[in-house]
């Protein structure tokens, strides 16, 4: 199971945070900073697996974006690097050819793209196909901002 | 309110949207602190409005902000108020804040049940949706025991994506809520089975995720996913599926031996690098658990192992090591090289690896090339650890692969000249270790300890490298502790009194001036055999004496108290001297008896003697409602009681001087057996053997030009020059004798091919014999090793057995009372599945059905569920013997008057339904079918026909299979226990009917006999009294079958009563059918 998912810059600032389990906000904050410390410290080129306590690290660098997990040791890393790089897959195909600012600004898609990819950890559904689908068609539902300020309040 | 709405209007003209607070941050990257807290405040006012919408947007810009570390917990109910809203745009982001922002504690999750609930219910799928993505997040135990239900009834419903959701976050609630996991478990597993491959993958990754924790609760599922391994094409799927069987294959040797053969082939076939690292690593555990080896499966790893990425590589290697040593070791250059990678972290499992890859015959040469890595090396962490693993190697189990200690011991001493280590207490550690544990190498340990102490200077010269004169601690302590091995304890003693020394830490002066007291006592004893040499005990007398006060000076105390201690003693000692007075033995006497290693578990090891119960109370406790009542006492009273019993306890006996001989004799008896007690007798100084390998002691090199090197020391290097030697002479004289027995054996005794091959781990002798462990532990130590699973794993919980049927009270999970019991129930299923009432199985003989053609085979083996009322269920598992693939398959029965197959609204009545899988070749699968009957008086045979499409390479045809479904009448019974006085009862209310039966020539014993009735016909035994048994069943529509069945002489006779003389004709029948057929 996959424990927690982030996304951090070159820069070491957090742009994505995903925990599938409760922890507690101490213990996130310390987290964040130890796997920020810790893969950016890697040099280039160096191998994507880290051990962090008993947690299997697995980390992607795409562009300025730093993707990072966090697995059960018994998981397999290679799978996990298949689905940071089918989420980055994910959000290009929303964005189209997405980059970091995409994700800042549209934060809450970022995480609406991903929970209809993961759920609890494990993965939800492999096919690119059906998570676009899901998410259009809840995006149909859900009105725009600017719909929204046009609207009167009542 | 007019003006209100137009108020809130115009304020959210005004409102922050999260992209302007985003771009704001942005903008005041040097006051970001102020800004982001201006900001709070607005949103703070924001949710204070009415106004949902502008509600929304503000916990929309709080879950960014607690993204960037800002605590928003104050917002929690603002966050649930947004989730309540009936809009999805509201909805979505309020479920999101809170599966950002929610954790077990946060105290409004109470109040989100009913929230939850009605979202879960929602027509709308994706505020379905939405709710169990949040909850997957902040699911408590209180949500969990709450809407268990709710999911469990979503694992049924009729979208795809509401299903596979459903059905993964039932992990989380297993987790939360362990008692849900069986009733829940029959639906989950269901769904391996589901159409839509996003739930199967769901009810895979669930199940593997269980099964991985507990293992031997899914040995059932074993065939199922197998079969499931054989047909997915879906790498993620397949990736779980056989990290399952890696978990699985442990407890079950045989289906190791049923994987190795797909899994190679997969190996062997698969392009994806993922697939095939779990694919090895599962024939990794398979391996591991058959405990013979398959060299010609290794192999096939060991050429997939090369393409996988390095690292991991490694990590699987370090799997297969721990089973398999030697096929890894022939990797051993391979990892070596891995030595020099760029990436630490590579070097780092490459070291780890080499840890678990020695042997007794290679572990020299692994050491000599690490030494050279640690030459090498940069960067004093990597050093570090290249230190630590060397020495690590070198002293795993109980130095099992050390053959010289005296290699091990220089080994040590180069260590020593590591710049800037860490590790110096390490090292010192390992010398006391080896020098206490190995008696034998105690001569050269000491003899190199001296030279160390000598070239003191070398190691504490730079400041920087204090870490390594912890080594000097080591040092002095074994030339002082086993000075009786020294050849020169005067230069020894000298070179540890140096002013120098007085800059070493304070414990290492301590140890220092210890020990120098005992080399004191050592030169002494030298000198006093020749009376001569007086003058030398003198001058070493008077040496202590001027020395000594400089550490009379230490600041330290401990230095500063045991210099002043001995220095008085030493004077003392010169006093007599000068008198001419035999001192030596006394001194000596200060420092004898000899040090025992003890192991670490020893204390635990001892067995408990016999007629010693540990449990049993020294003291009679007070009695439980003494105790109360003290409780209950004031204060002044207890005081008083407290003292009164203080005043009786000491119970002093009068024992004579006898009975005390007595006890001490006996004391000393049990002294004298226990090997913890230290002894007293002052006669205990141990006569040291010389070590056997003393004559490996090479040639002291004295190399004066290389000062980073401790002079005088031999090299290790010298040591696997001398080991080859060693061993080839020991081969030699082997093989001497080899010949010779031949040549008595004549020609037939052919050279075994052993001895040509490279020398195996038995034909190497040690150099020393030591046997480390043996004295360390008590007499009748108790092997065993205990380490404990670790109680407070979540997954612990989930240990439950999922194979025994589930029992009335878990049929259903707990619900709240005020809620209907309807809605537990799913619309999709009718009673099935989790509510079985008890399962009746009803065999109407398999009917296997042989098509024209042998290739097609297929089976259908039907059982019945039978329901109350008129409604029969009948699984049929479909499978597939051909090898061409399955599909399209309808099921038609051609209904009769009285049962007929309920087919979906809207359907014709001759309509078949579509079984809801297709089959690939070698699989089987089970769908059931409800068929309603009115009468069950009569047996029924309905004819049904199968069509389906069998896919071949080229073409596909399209197929028809007959059968015949089979309704007995003792198919319509179930099994129902009844009291005798309720059979009496019921016998003599004369409703019944009789009817009889005789049965010859039945030779089998009489509870054989009730037994096959009971388990064909679905009878219970009511009462037996010797060869005369009564039996109960009631029928499906509450007909009473009663009978008496007698036996004797190979005769039975059943006398039967029923209140349908029709039904009870024919289950005698069937019941007459059964024992014919025996």
């Amino acid at each position: 199971m996959m424990r927690f998912l982030l996304l951090f810059s070159r820069q070491g600032k957090l742009r994505l945070q995903k925990w599938f389990t409760p922890i507690p906000e101490r213990e996130k904050k310390k987290i964040v900073r130890d796997m920020t410390t810790m893969v950016l410290a890697r040099k280039p080129r160096s191998c994507n697996f880290l051990h962090w306590k008993d947690l299997k690290i697995v980390y992607k660098r795409y562009a300025s974006l730093y993707f990072c997990c966090g697995l059960d040791a018994e998981e397999n890393e290679l799978i996990a690097l298949e689905m940071l790089h089918r989420y980055v897959e994910l959000l290009d195909k929303y964005f189209g050819n997405v980059c970091e600012l995409d994700i800042i600004f549209n934060f809450e898609k970022a995480y609406f793209i991903l929970d209809e990819f993961l759920l609890g950890g494990e993965i939800q559904e492999t096919s690119k196909q059906v998570v676009s689908r899901a998410i259009e068609a809840s995006d149909m539902l859900q009105e725009t901002m600017e719909e929204y300020m046009s609207k009167p309040a009542f | 309110m007019a003006l209100k709405i137009v108020k809130g209007s115009i304020d959210r003209m005004f409102d922050k949207n999260l992209q302007d607070l985003v771009r704001g941050i942005r903008n005041h990257k040097e006051d970001e602190a102020k800004y982001i807290s201006t900001c709070i405040d607005e949103i703070k006012q924001e949710l204070k409005q009415d106004n949902i919408a502008v509600k929304a947007n503000a916990v929309c810009k709080l879950t960014y902000l607690q993204m960037l570390g800002y605590d928003v917990s104050w917002a929690a109910f603002n966050i649930v108020e947004v989730m309540s809203s009936s809009k999805f745009t509201y909805k979505r982001i309020g479920y999101l804040a809170a599966s950002q922002c929610f954790h077990e504690s946060t105290d409004v999750i109470m109040l989100t049940t009913n929230q939850i609930r009605k979202d879960l219910s929602s027509p709308n799928q994706y505020d379905t949706g939405v709710a169990l993505t949040g909850l997957s997040c902040f699911v408590t135990p209180d949500l969990a025991r709450d809407l268990a239900n709710d999911i469990m009834t979503l694992m049924s419903h009729t979208k795809p994506y509401i299903r596979k959701k459903a059905v993964l976050i039932m992990y989380k609630v297993f987790l939360k809520y362990p008692e849900s996991l069986r009733p829940a478990f029959p639906r989950l597993k269901e769904k391996l089975e589901d159409p839509d491959p996003g739930v199967q993958s769901a009810a895979v990754n669930v199940i593997c995720e269980l099964a991985r924790r507990n293992p031997k609760n899914y040995l059932s599922l074993a065939p199922l996913f197998f079969k499931l391994m054989t047909s997915s094409t879906n790498n993620w799927v397949l990736i779980k599926i056989i990290k399952l069987f890696g978990a699985l294959t442990p407890l079950e040797p045989r289906l190791g031996k049923k994987l190795i053969e797909p899994l190679t082939n997969l190996i062997h076939s698969t392009s994806a690098m993922s697939l095939l690292y779990e694919c090895v690593n599962t024939v990794i555990a398979v391996l591991i658990s058959l405990s013979s080896g398959m060299p010609n499966h290794s192999a096939s790893i060991q050429v997939s192992l090369r393409s996988i990425q390095h690292y991991l590589g490694l990590l699987a290697m370090s799997k297969i090591l721990k089973t398999h040593p030697k096929s890894v070791q022939s990797h051993k250059d391979l990892i070596l090289q891995c030595l020099d990678d760029k990436d630490e972290s590579i070097r780092l499992r490459a070291l780890d690896l080499l840890y678990g890859m020695v042997s007794k015959k290679n572990l020299m040469e692994i050491v000599k090339k690490l030494m050279l890595h640690v030459d090498k090396a940069e960067g004093t962490t990597y050093r570090d650890e290249l230190l630590t693993k060397i020495i690590d190697i070198c002293s795993q189990s109980n130095y099992q692969y050390i053959t010289n200690f005296e290699w091990y011991i220089s080994i040590l001493v180069e260590l020593t000249r590591l710049e800037g280590t860490r590790h110096g207490h390490l090292i010192a550690s390992q010398m006391l270790d080896v020098a206490i544990r190995v008696k034998a190498i105690r001569a050269f340990a000491v003899a190199q300890m001296a030279t160390l102490l000598d070239n003191a200077h070398l190691l504490t010269g730079n400041t920087q490298r204090n870490g390594i004169c912890e080594v000097l601690y080591a040092a002095a302590w074994i030339c002082g502790e086993f000075s009786e091995h020294l050849e020169d304890p005067l230069s020894t003693l000298e070179a540890m009194l140096r002013p120098k020394v007085a800059t070493l830490p304070g414990h290492i002066q301590a140890v220092y001036v210890q020990n120098a007291a005992k080399l004191f006592a050592t030169v002494l004893r030298g000198q006093e055999g020749a009376p001569a040499d007086r003058t030398v005990a003198q001058e070493t007398s008077q040496l202590l004496i001027d020395r000594l006060p400089l550490f009379v000076q230490s600041a330290n105390l401990e230095v500063q108290e045991r210099a002043s201690c001995i220095l008085q003693l030493v004077k003392y000692i010169q006093k007599l001297q000068q008198k001419d007075v035999e001192v030596a033995e006394e001194v000596t006497a200060l420092f004898a008896g000899e040090l025992n290693p003890v192991a670490p578990k020893a204390q635990k090891k001892v067995p408990v003697p016999e007629g010693l119960d540990l449990d049993a109370w020294i003291n009679e406790p007070p009695s439980e409602s003494e105790s109360e009542d003290e409780g209950r006492k004031p204060k002044g009273k207890a005081v008083f009681a407290k003292e009164e019993s203080k005043h009786t306890k000491p119970r002093y006996t009068e024992v004579d001087e006898k009975e005390l001989a007595k006890r001490r004799e006996v004391r000393k008896a049990e002294q004298a057996n226990n090997p913890f007690y230290i002894k007293a007798s002052p006669s205990s100084q141990k006569v040291y053997q010389d070590g056997v390998g003393v004559e490996h002691i090479p040639v002291v090199q004295i190399d004066l030009s290389v000062p980073l090197k401790v002079p005088g020391m031999p090299m290790s290097d010298q040591y696997v020059k001398l080991e080859e030697e060693r061993r080839q002479k020991d081969k030699a004289d082997k093989k001497k004798k080899d010949k010779k027995k031949r040549r008595e054996k004549g020609e037939k005794g052919r050279r075994r091919k052993g001895d040509s091959g490279p020398e195996s781990e038995e034909d190497i002798t040690p150099a020393h014999m030591v046997d480390i462990t043996t004295e360390e532990m008590p007499e009748n130590a108790l092997p065993s090793d205990d380490d404990e699973k670790d109680p407070n794993d979540p997954h612990k919980a989930l240990d439950i057995d999922l194979d025994k049927p589930l029992a009335d009270s878990e049929k259903k999970l707990p619900v709240r009372t005020h809620r209907p019991d309807e809605v537990l129930r799913s619309p999709v299923d009718d009673g099935e599945g989790v509510e079985v009432v008890p399962e009746l199985k009803k065999k109407s003989g398999k009917e296997k059905k042989d098509k024209k053609k042998d290739k097609d085979r297929k089976m259908c083996d039907i059982q019945g569920n039978l329901q109350d009322g008129s409604q029969v269920v009948v699984s049929v598992i479909f499978e597939n013997k051909c090898d061409s693939f399955i599909k399209a398959m309808e099921f038609n029965v051609l209904d009769s008057l009285n049962s007929k197959l309920q087919r979906p609204e809207g359907a014709g009545p001759h309509d078949g339904l579509t079984v809801p899988f297709q089959l690939p070749p070698g699989i089987s699968n089970e769908a059931r079918f409800v068929f309603s009957v009115q009468s069950i008086v009569m047996p029924q045979k309905l004819k049904g026909t199968l069509t389906f499409i069998v896919k071949t390479d080229d073409s596909s045809t399209h197929e028809k299979l007959d059968f015949k479904l089979h309704f007995t009448c003792t198919s319509y019974l179930i099994t129902t226990p009844c009291y005798s006085d309720a059979y009496a009862k019921l016998l003599e209310s004369g409703d019944l009917k009789g009817s009889s039966l005789k049965l010859e020539g039945v030779s089998q014993p009489f509870h054989h006999l009730l037994a096959r009735i009971c388990f064909h016909h679905h009878f219970s035994v009511v009462e037996r009294i010797g060869s005369c048994a009564s039996m109960y069943s009631r029928s499906i529509q509450g007909h009473h079958v009663c009978l008496l069945v007698k036996t004797a002489d190979q005769t039975v006779s059943i006398d039967a009563k029923c209140d349908e003389p029709g039904l009870l004709g024919n289950v005698l029948d069937e019941i007459k059918l059964t024992f014919s057929q025996c």
